[in-house]
């Protein structure tokens, strides 16, 4: 019978011939990863367990990302836990400030996830790595105590709904305008319990970057994955990234899905989530003109070196706006240096804007860039609900670099075009 | 023990993980002081007005957002029983079975019942009783496996013996 893209990765995980959506299963992991928030509980419930040593010490990724550079005393004592168990159970991707990164931004470039895999993460947006082509979910802390124990984990096999992108993208418009569209029509549950499969020509002609951007914010829209199929594109990103061997998995066409859209982007313009909910995308000339305090250019949805040129191409010979704070958080290590190197980081220094070390940061209202009450910031982010950024009284709207450093000098949110020519 | 007797607090549809417990309280996960925190950004004062044994009554999505395991420990931890809703987010979903926290889906009670109602909880049964009116609810039932690892009392428990016993 024909399947889809997720039906075969996991029937290959779970050493089945075929599973079906609605089917328990129990799936083979390639990879599973924690964070500093999320690592600390699991290491406590995977002692509790009574198993002495992790399943594959090299298909373990701990990373330090969310309160890192330690922001207080409490973080630096959650990262100890975190270092001391990877010390000793010999845990070989664990890094540590300087070498890391965002953990779904430093995974996928250091080639640990790959096609037809299954990975976990503790994190929600371990989503991400569908852009890959590997089936990668969110789990919690205690799923992932249970998978370093065993190396397996259960699942419920899900639906699939496809969503289609047709014609060809606008200038500015990319990846992050693609997932906020489709999390504006589908809402914040759509795809509930579903995978989201992204094609079409639309899709095929972005880089890894922003394909990155769209499967990373699939669980935005309440789905479990976000997969897009491998291509030429994907395997040129892999080519001297895979620390191991792998298998592209691809679907059946005619694989029965429980929705299908097609959706023309010929027309659309960069889109903006209006607080509280990813879910409230618009084109950006709705909510053109709102006065900004700050705009965050980062994260794990948009702080590749691709959402970095963006950002400034329209920087270039600008300044930020004098009532405005940008701050651009590149999201890995390798990030940073590449941008060092282009000139970029030079760029956003002269527009007056602050560079930061890769952190999660402001994105989840961690630290560097906490907002005050009636505060409002334009973020590349990817949540935007309440508190998200800092107090319950202020507001984020969600946007791709683009939007955002076009925002970041107009000093309210701005449609790229609006500040004229790009000077090269 | 299956059954529960408590007094209701009803939110709305898509009650997030940074609504349940806000990121900035996760620099610790010791559930006390993530107790003291629950449902903060949805209701600012919920925390002091809690009281041990009371219920949620939600909409759609309860728990959506982050993967964090804080926000089904910070709800337990505070004192709640269980969690009724129309529908739950996914990963919220795994997290509160693994950990043990009861929740019951049934669009029907989260629609009927109303703040201050006093309900009573049949956990085997999946039985949701309004007390002042006698009206009852059916929740969708679990799967037999997950069951099974909430008769374990949560995923590591499970495991445990899975490991012990060489499977
Ligand atoms: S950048 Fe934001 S969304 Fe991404 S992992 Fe960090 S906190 Fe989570």
């Amino acid at each position: 019978m024909a399947h889809t893209m997720a039906e075969k990765i996991l029937a290959r995980a779970a050493g089945k011939k075929e599973v079906f959506p609605g089917e328990l299963i129990n799936a083979r992991i390639d990879m599973a990863l924690g964070n500093d928030i999320t690592a600390p509980v699991a290491i406590n419930e995977f002692r509790k367990i009574g198993i002495e040593k992790v399943f594959d010490r090299e298909r373990i990724a701990l990373i330090p990302d969310h309160f890192t550079p330690n922001k207080d005393i409490q973080s630096a004592e959650q990262v100890k836990l975190m270092r001391n168990f990877a010390r000793e159970q010999g845990i070989v991707h664990y890094y540590e400030v300087g070498r890391m990164g965002i953990e779904h931004a430093l995974l996928p470039e250091l080639g640990l996830v790959l096609p037809g895999e299954v990975v976990v993460g503790a994190d929600s947006h371990t989503c991400t790595y569908g852009a890959l082509g590997a089936f990668a979910t969110g789990v919690g802390s205690t799923d992932l105590a249970a998978v370093m124990a065993t190396g397996e984990l259960w699942f419920k096999v899900p639906p699939t709904i496809r969503v289609v992108f047709e014609g060809e993208l606008p200038p500015w418009v990319s990846g992050k305008d693609l997932i906020l569209y489709t999390i504006g029509q589908l809402g914040v549950d759509g795809a509930r319990y579903a995978v989201l499969e992204f094609t079409g020509p639309a899709i095929t002609a972005l880089p890894m970057d922003a394909r990155f951007s769209i499967s990373n914010m699939a669980i935005e829209a309440g789905a479990k994955a976000g997969l897009i199929p491998p291509d030429a594109v994907t395997l040129r990103y892999l080519e001297d990234r895979a620390v191991r061997p792998y298998e592209t998995v691809l679907g059946d066409e005619d694989a029965p899905v429980l929705q299908e859209f097609h959706w023309d982007v010929e027309n659309m313009e960069p889109q903006v989530s209006a607080p509280f909910s990813p879910a409230n995308a618009q084109p950006v000339s709705q909510v053109a003109g709102t006065e900004i305090d700050q705009v965050v250019i980062g994260s794990c949805t948009n702080g590749r070196i691709d959402d970095l040129r963006q950002a400034a191409a329209l920087l270039k010979g600008r300044k930020v706006h004098p009532r405005v704070r940008l701050i651009v958080i590149p999201a890995t290590q390798a990030v940073y240096l590449q941008a060092l190197r282009e000139g970029l980081l030079e760029i956003f220094a002269e527009a007056e804007a602050a560079v930061s070390t890769p952190t999660c940061g402001p994105c989840l209202g961690g630290h560097m860039g906490i907002l005050a009450e009636g505060e409002v910031a334009v973020a590349t982010t990817n949540r935007n609900f309440v508190g998200r950024m800092g107090h319950r009284g202020s507001r984020v709207y969600l946007a791709g670099p683009a939007v955002a450093a076009a925002s970041a000098v107009a000093g309210v949110i701005a449609h790229p075009l609006e500040l004229g020519e790009v000077k090269k | 023990m299956s059954v529960l007797k408590g007094k209701v607090w009803i939110f709305g549809n898509d009650i997030d993980t940074d609504a349940i417990i806000p990121a900035r309280y996760l620099n610790t996960s010791d559930p006390a002081e993530l107790a003291r925190h629950c449902m903060e950004d949805a209701d600012p004062s919920f925390p002091e007005k809690v009281s041990r044994g009371d219920i949620i009554v939600a909409g759609k999505n309860f728990g959506c957002g982050s993967s964090r395991e804080h926000a089904p420990l910070a709800i337990k931890e505070a004192g709640i029983a269980c969690v009724i809703a129309e529908s739950f987010a996914r990963i919220f979903y795994r997290n509160a079975i693994n950990i043990g926290l009861p929740i019951l889906e049934s669009a029907e009670a989260a629609a009927f019942l109303k703040e201050g109602h006093q309900v009573e909880v049949n956990l085997d049964k999946g039985e949701i009783m309004e007390i002042s009116t006698g009206q009852k609810f059916f929740a969708v039932p679990f799967p037999p496996f997950m069951q099974e690892i909430m008769a374990k009392g949560g995923l590591i428990n499970f495991v445990r013996e899975k490991v012990t016993k060489g499977e």
